[in-house]
C-alpha cells in the first residue's frame, strides 16, 4: 500500500534559515507516529509542510499520493492540521466556529453536534464566544474542529498543551479513534510518557532531520 | 549569455554558473560592450544634435531642448513598463516559466523608475519654463506619476522576503495587475481634464532638425535602457546565486548541529 | 463545494463577525464621521463644502475602507484561520468572493451614513432625477472596491511587517473610482451645473473596474495568500 508520508532529503526554506535540512521520512497508513527532538529541530516545519504550508526547496515529498514540492495545494482538504494557533475566529462562539470548519469540508449538523459533544463543549459551553474562554477550552475547540473535518492524514503540533488532564485522556481517545478509523496521525509533543503510549513509532527530529 | 572571461585573483563571490566561488565575474560580455559602446556613441550624438545643432524653437527658445530627454524618457519609462509587463507574464506561464524573466522584470522596474523620475522632473521644468507652471493634470502627466508611484509599490513587494520563487510569483501578480490599473488610470484623467489645447499645439511644431534630435534621443535612451537592464539583470542573478550559495552553507551548519546531538 | 456556496459561507461568517464585535459600527464609522468634521475644519467654505462635497464623501469612504480591510484580515490572522482556511482545501476564489461580498456589505453602509453626512453637513442636495445615477454609481463604485481592498489586503495581510504597504498599493489602483465615482455623483448631485447625463459613462468605467478586479481578483488570490 502506498505510503502515507514519503520524504526523500527534504530541504524547506524560511526566511533564508534551513528549517528543514534534508529530512527523510516514511508515514505507512493507519500509524501514530511521535514526533520527539528539541526546540527549533524543525517538528512544526515538518507538520507545516506535510500540510502543504511550507515550500519544498529540495527533495521529493509525497503526501497522500500528491507530489507537494509539485504542487502544495493537492494534498489540502484531505489533511487536517492543529498548530501552535487554533485557527478560531474570536468573536465567534464555540458552536459557531465547529460549525463553520465543519461546513468547509460539508460536514452535517449532526456531525458538528457529535464533535462537540465528544470533546466536551456541549451545552452552555457551546454559546460563548471563543475569546472569553481558557487556553485549554480554546484547544478543545480546535480539536473539534478537526475531529469534524474528518481528514485522513491528522497533524499535530503539542496538542496536549494547555489542556487539563480530562482534556488530555480525551484527545488520546479521539487520536485512537481516529487511528483505529483508518486515519494517519503525526503528532509532535514533549509529552513523552503519554504520547509515547499513544504511539505505534517514535522518531526523533534534530537539526532539521529525521532520525529513527 | 556567458563568454569566457579569465579568471582573475579568487575571492569570495559567487559566480552565475554556481560554481562555488573561485571566480569574480564581472557582468559583461562582448554583447554588452559593444551596446555600451554604441549606447555612448548614441548619448553624444544627442548632446551635439540637442544642445548645439538643432535650432531654437521659435516660441520656446532653449526650453525645447528639454524636451529631447522628456519624451525619450517618458518612452523609456513605457517600454519598462511594457517589459515587466510582458516578463511577468512571461513567468506565470507554466511554459516558459524562468527566474530570468523574474529577474528582467526586476530589472526593467528599477531602471523604469529611474527615467520616470526624469521624466516627471524633466516634464515639470519644461512647463514651468514654457507657460510658467510646474505641474498640470494632463493625462500623460499624472498617468507616469501614477505609474511611477505604481512601481515603487512593485518594486517594495520585491522585497518583502521568501523564497525566490514566492518573491517572482507575487510580484508577476502585482504587476500583471499594474497592467490592468494603469490604461484605466489613464482614462480617468484623460476623460477628467482632456488635454489643454496649448500643450498638443507647441509639441506639433517640432520638425526638421529638432524632429531628428527628439528621434536620436529615443534611440540614444533605448540603447541605454537595454544596457543597463542587462547589466541589472546579471547583477540580480548573482545575488539570487549567492542566496542559494548562503544556503548550502546554512544547510550544512544546521546539519552539523544535528550531528552534535 | 461550489465556489459560490463558500463565498457565502465565508460572507456570512464575517458578517456574524461584525454583528458580534461591532468594531466597524463603534470605529469605524465613528472615524468616518470624524474625517468628514476635519474636512470642513480644514476647508473652511461653506460654497465650497458643498461644491466638493461628492468628492469628501469618497475620499472619506477610501480613508475609512484602510480600516477596514485591515480588520478583516486581522480577523484571519489573529489566529492563524487563513492558514487553516487553505490546509481545509477551501478555494482561494471563494474565500475571495465571500470576503470581497462582506467588505463590500460594509461599505455600503458606511457610504450611505458618509452620504446623510454630506446632506446634513455640507448642504449637499440631491436632485429627484439623479437618484437613480446615485444608487447605481455607488452600486459599481463599491463593487470595485470591495474586490480591489480585498485583493491587496490579502496580499498586506501576508506576514507581521506588512501592513504599512496596504495604502501604498491600493490607493494608486482606486484612483479610476476616486475619480469616476466622484464625477458620477457629481452629476447625480447636479452640482457646478453638471446633468445626470454626464454621469452615465463614468458607470462605464466603474463597472469595466469592478469586472476586471473581479476576475483577476478571483484568479490571483489564491496565489497571492500562498505563502
Amino acid at each position: 500500500m502506498a505510503p502515507v508520508v514519503h520524504l526523500e532529503g527534504v530541504v524547506a526554506v524560511m526566511g533564508g534559515f534551513p528549517v528543514l535540512a534534508g529530512a527523510d521520512l516514511h508515514v505507512e497508513r493507519g500509524e501514530i507516529l511521535l514526533l520527539r527532538g528539541p526546540n527549533g529541530a524543525g517538528k512544526t516545519s515538518l507538520l507545516r509542510l506535510c500540510a502543504g504550508l511550507l515550500p519544498v526547496e529540495r527533495g521529493i515529498a509525497q503526501v497522500l499520493g500528491c507530489d507537494i514540492a509539485a504542487d502544495r495545494t493537492a494534498v489540502r482538504n484531505r489533511v487536517g492540521l492543529l498548530g501552535h494557533s487554533n485557527g478560531l475566529y474570536a468573536d465567534l462562539s464555540v458552536s459557531d466556529n465547529v460549525a463553520f470548519w465543519g461546513a468547509t469540508v460539508g460536514a452535517s449538523g449532526d456531525d458538528v453536534a457529535a464533535s462537540l459533544e465528544r470533546m466536551g463543549l456541549s451545552g452552555r459551553l457551546a454559546k460563548v464566544p471563543i475569546s472569553r474562554l481558557s487556553a485549554g477550552q480554546r484547544r478543545r475547540t480546535a480539536l473539534a474542529c478537526l475531529v469534524a473535518r474528518r481528514a485522513e492524514l491528522w497533524l499535530l503540533d503539542e496538542p496536549h498543551a494547555g489542556l487539563d488532564a480530562a482534556g488530555r485522556d480525551d484527545l488520546d481517545a479521539t487520536l485512537r479513534d481516529a487511528s483505529a478509523a483508518g486515519a494517519t496521525v503525526m503528532v509532535a509533543s514533549h509529552e513523552l510518557e503519554r504520547a509515547g503510549a499513544l504511539a505505534s513509532r517514535v522518531v526523533e527530529v534534530v537539526g532539521g532531520q529525521v532520525r529513527g | 549569455m556567458t563568454s569566457a572571461v579569465p579568471p582573475t585573483t579568487s575571492t569570495d563571490t559567487a559566480s552565475p554558473s554556481g560554481t562555488p566561488g573561485a571566480v569574480r565575474r564581472p557582468t559583461g560580455t562582448r554583447f554588452t560592450r559593444v551596446l555600451g559602446v554604441a549606447t555612448l556613441v548614441g548619448m553624444i550624438w544627442l548632446v551635439v544634435f540637442g544642445l548645439f545643432l538643432s535650432p531654437n524653437d521659435a516660441t520656446q527658445k532653449a526650453g525645447v531642448r528639454i524636451l529631447y530627454i522628456h519624451v525619450p524618457s517618458a518612452w523609456l519609462a513605457y517600454l519598462a513598463f511594457g517589459v515587466t509587463g510582458l516578463s511577468s507574464l512571461a513567468y506565470m506561464i507554466k511554459r516558459t516559466r524562468s527566474l530570468t524573466w523574474d529577474r528582467i522584470a526586476g530589472a526593467s522596474a528599477e531602471v523604469g523608475v529611474l527615467f520616470m523620475g526624469i521624466t516627471l522632473v524633466s516634464g515639470s521644468l519644461w512647463g514651468r519654463i514654457s507657460w510658467g507652471i510646474f505641474w498640470t493634470w494632463d493625462s500623460r502627466l499624472t498617468t507616469t506619476a501614477f505609474l511611477f508611484v505604481t512601481y515603487i509599490g512593485y518594486l517594495a513587494v520585491r522585497n518583502l522576503g521568501g523564497t525566490h520563487q514566492q518573491r517572482a510569483k507575487r510580484s508577476a501578480i502585482i504587476a500583471l495587475l499594474a497592467v490592468l490599473e494603469v490604461p484605466l488610470v489613464h482614462f480617468s484623467v484623460k476623460w477628467w481634464r482632456p488635454l489643454h489645447q496649448n500643450e498638443s499645439v507647441a509639441e506639433g511644431k517640432l520638425s526638421g532638425l529638432m524632429l531628428f534630435s527628439l528621434f536620436v534621443g529615443i534611440i540614444a535612451f533605448t540603447l541605454l535602457y537595454v544596457w543597463l537592464v542587462l547589466h541589472r539583470q546579471r547583477v540580480l542573478a548573482m545575488e539570487d546565486a549567492l542566496d542559494d550559495q548562503g544556503l548550502d552553507v546554512a544547510l550544512a551548519e544546521r546539519r552539523a548541529e544535528g550531528a552534535q546531538v | 463545494m461550489s465556489t459560490w456556496r463558500i463565498a457565502r459561507l465565508i460572507a456570512a461568517k464575517d458578517l456574524r463577525i461584525e454583528l458580534r464585535s461591532r468594531v466597524v459600527t463603534n470605529q469605524v464609522l465613528p472615524f468616518a464621521a470624524l474625517v468628514m468634521v476635519m474636512f470642513a475644519f480644514a476647508l473652511d467654505n461653506d460654497n465650497v463644502l458643498t461644491r466638493v462635497a461628492p468628492g469628501l464623501v469618497w475620499l472619506a469612504t477610501l480613508f475609512s475602507m484602510l480600516v477596514l480591510v485591515q480588520r478583516a484580515f486581522a480577523v484571519e490572522n489573529a489566529d492563524g484561520a487563513l492558514d487553516a482556511l487553505q490546509v481545509a482545501g477551501v478555494r482561494p476564489g471563494g474565500i475571495f468572493l465571500g470576503k470581497a461580498l462582506a467588505l463590500g456589505a460594509q461599505l455600503a453602509v458606511l457610504e450611505i451614513v458618509l452620504l446623510l453626512m454630506a446632506v446634513v453637513l455640507y448642504q449637499a442636495q440631491v436632485a429627484a432625477s439623479g437618484a437613480i445615477l446615485l444608487i447605481i454609481t455607488f452600486v459599481a463604485a463599491t463593487t470595485g472596491l470591495a474586490f480591489v481592498g480585498t485583493l491587496y489586503g490579502g496580499l498586506a495581510a501576508g506576514a507581521k511587517g506588512r501592513e504599512t504597504l496596504l495604502p501604498l498599493l491600493m490607493l494608486p489602483v482606486v484612483a479610476p473610482v476616486l475619480i469616476g465615482a466622484t464625477r458620477a455623483t457629481e452629476a447625480a448631485f447636479g452640482t457646478n451645473g453638471a446633468t445626470s447625463s454626464e454621469g452615465w459613462p463614468w458607470i462605464g468605467l466603474l463597472t469595466l473596474f469592478a469586472v476586471l478586479f473581479g476576475v483577476g481578483g478571483t484568479l490571483a488570490f489564491g496565489s497571492l495568500i500562498d505563502e
